[in-house]
């Protein structure tokens, strides 16, 4: 039996521009022969949990350098869950503060990666994540 | 797993989008549970407009789906909007078995709308264009009760016809500056189309994409025409029923065209009902998925009843050149 293919949404909430490394990152899960939905630039929350939903999802991964993290996370914890999945992994990608990044993880945040993480230590991670739980 | 193998699609088909999410990653995944979803679903699909947009890559196949989405979700006026499913596949890696499923980037118009609901497919190593479960995973969005369902393939090249046997109405996107006038006479993808698309219609060189388009249409409608004109019309003859596909020019990054286009598709749903068309395809699919699953399912039977060793042998020989491919075969057959 084949193993079942971890389906993970790459988005970037919020108005900056950057969106190398959520490319980046999209790029490294698909060699990792994970199915990767991205959607581009400036999505809202809202719009991101409903793309988390119709496209049935195990993890979202959320790229943030504008600095609005402590605002557009919590958010998307609620929508998620909001939605019937919070089981869904949501792990955050950008320059965030140490200080910030502890509790985003008591939010329930998997992990945040920050600058230079890298893709091995992610990408190991994640299958931890969905595939761990799964098999448990 | 607990609850009934149809749990799902009865939340689904009573509005739960969370269900009918996680019942067409069952279907996508050819589960026990999405299996007998399928099962129990089939008397209910059959009603929704399959619309299939395919096409090189790079043509703008997203763009147009997102316009269309939009036209049936606010079509002005009197009309009732009608709600709409989208499939929309991309490759899958041959090497990493992954995919990146980047569609939805063009489709973020749609966004918020409950009449909408967008699902992303990678094709996962299915060679026609289509992953081998789209045709499940329309049938779900059908059964639930959207109206329209576009589906939109893999870049496509020359032979990825598959969706013309899936969709009702298959729109086929050129975009000028891809090729001369040979790319349009080789068979294949331009063949099937219903409706051509030129979109991209603002870029240099889309009077010569038109003309050789036309020119190609023209001899397919002079072909059909001295066809009727000598023979008596025959009603069992589908080429004798005339529709003739459009060809249309859209910007859809504008909106450009695409009006018309979307009046061209109604046309054409109102062909295949008047002239019996719909109940001849919906019959040729079915039948066609019925072959496929038979085949497959006798390969499997007979490789199971197979023993490994005689297998082995058989092979060794057929690469030695003692036995031909197909005696080969024969020999297997005849153990089983």
């Amino acid at each position: 039996m084949t193993e079942r293919k971890i389906r993970v949404l790459i988005a970037k909430p919020g108005l900056d521009g950057h969106d190398r490394g959520a490319k980046v990152v999209a790029r490294a899960l698909r060699d990792a022969g994970m199915e990767v939905i991205y959607t581009g630039l400036r999505q809202t929350p809202e719009m991101i949990a409903e793309t988390a939903l119709q496209e049935d999802v195990d993890v979202v991964g959320v790229s943030i350098l504008s600095g609005a993290h402590m605002a557009l996370v919590p958010r998307m914890v609620e929508l998620l869950s909001a939605n019937g999945q919070e089981n869904v992994k949501l792990f955050v990608g950008g320059i965030i503060p140490e200080a910030d990044i502890i509790e985003l993880l008591k939010l329930g945040v998997l992990a945040v990666y920050g600058p230079g993480t890298s893709s091995r230590k992610y990408i190991q991670e994640i299958q931890q994540a969905v595939w761990g739980e799964t098999a448990a | 797993m607990s609850r009934s193998r149809t749990g799902l699609a009865e939340e689904a088909m009573a509005g739960s989008r969370l269900s009918l999410a996680r019942l067409l990653t069952q279907v996508e995944n050819d589960t026990p549970e999405g299996r007998s979803a399928l099962d129990w679903l089939f008397p209910h699909a059959g009603r929704a407009h399959l619309i299939g947009v395919t096409g090189s890559p790079g043509t703008g196949k997203s763009s147009l789906v997102n316009r269309i989405a939009q036209a049936y979700r606010n079509p002005g006026g009197e009309l009732t909007p009608r709600t709409v499913g989208v499939v929309a596949i991309d490759p899958t890696s041959p090497f990493s078995g992954g995919a990146l499923l980047g569609d939805r980037v063009r489709m973020r118009d749609l966004a918020g709308d409950p009449g909408v609901f967008i699902r992303s497919m990678a094709s996962r190593g299915a060679l026609g264009g289509l992953a081998r479960q789209t045709a499940g995973a329309v049938q779900v969005l059908d059964a639930v009760g959207f109206d329209v369902i576009l589906i939109e393939t893999v870049g496509a090249g020359q032979s990825e016809v598959d969706i013309a046997r899936l969709a009702h109405t298959t729109l086929v996107v050129e975009a000028p500056g891809l090729g001369d006038e040979i790319q349009a006479i080789k068979a294949g993808i331009l063949e099937i189309a219903d409706i051509l698309v030129i979109n991209k219609a603002d870029h240099p060189g889309v009077a010569n994409t038109e003309r050789a388009l036309r020119s190609m249409l023209e001899m397919g409608y002079s072909r059909r025409r001295s066809r009727r004109s000598k023979e008596q019309p025959d009603l069992e003859d589908p080429i004798s029923a005339e529709w003739l596909p459009p060809l249309l020019k859209t910007v859809a990054t504008e909106g450009t065209g695409t009006g018309e286009l979307v009046q061209a598709i109604d046309r054409h749903l109102v062909y295949l009902k008047s002239h019996g068309e719909l109940q001849r395809r919906q019959y040729e699919r079915l039948l066609n998925e019925l072959d496929v699953l038979v085949q497959s399912t006798l390969v499997s039977r007979w490789h199971s009843g197979l023993q490994e060793e005689l297998y082995d042998e058989v092979v060794a020989q057929m690469c030695d050149r003692k036995i031909s491919p197909y005696q080969a075969m024969e020999e297997l057959i005849k153990a089983t």
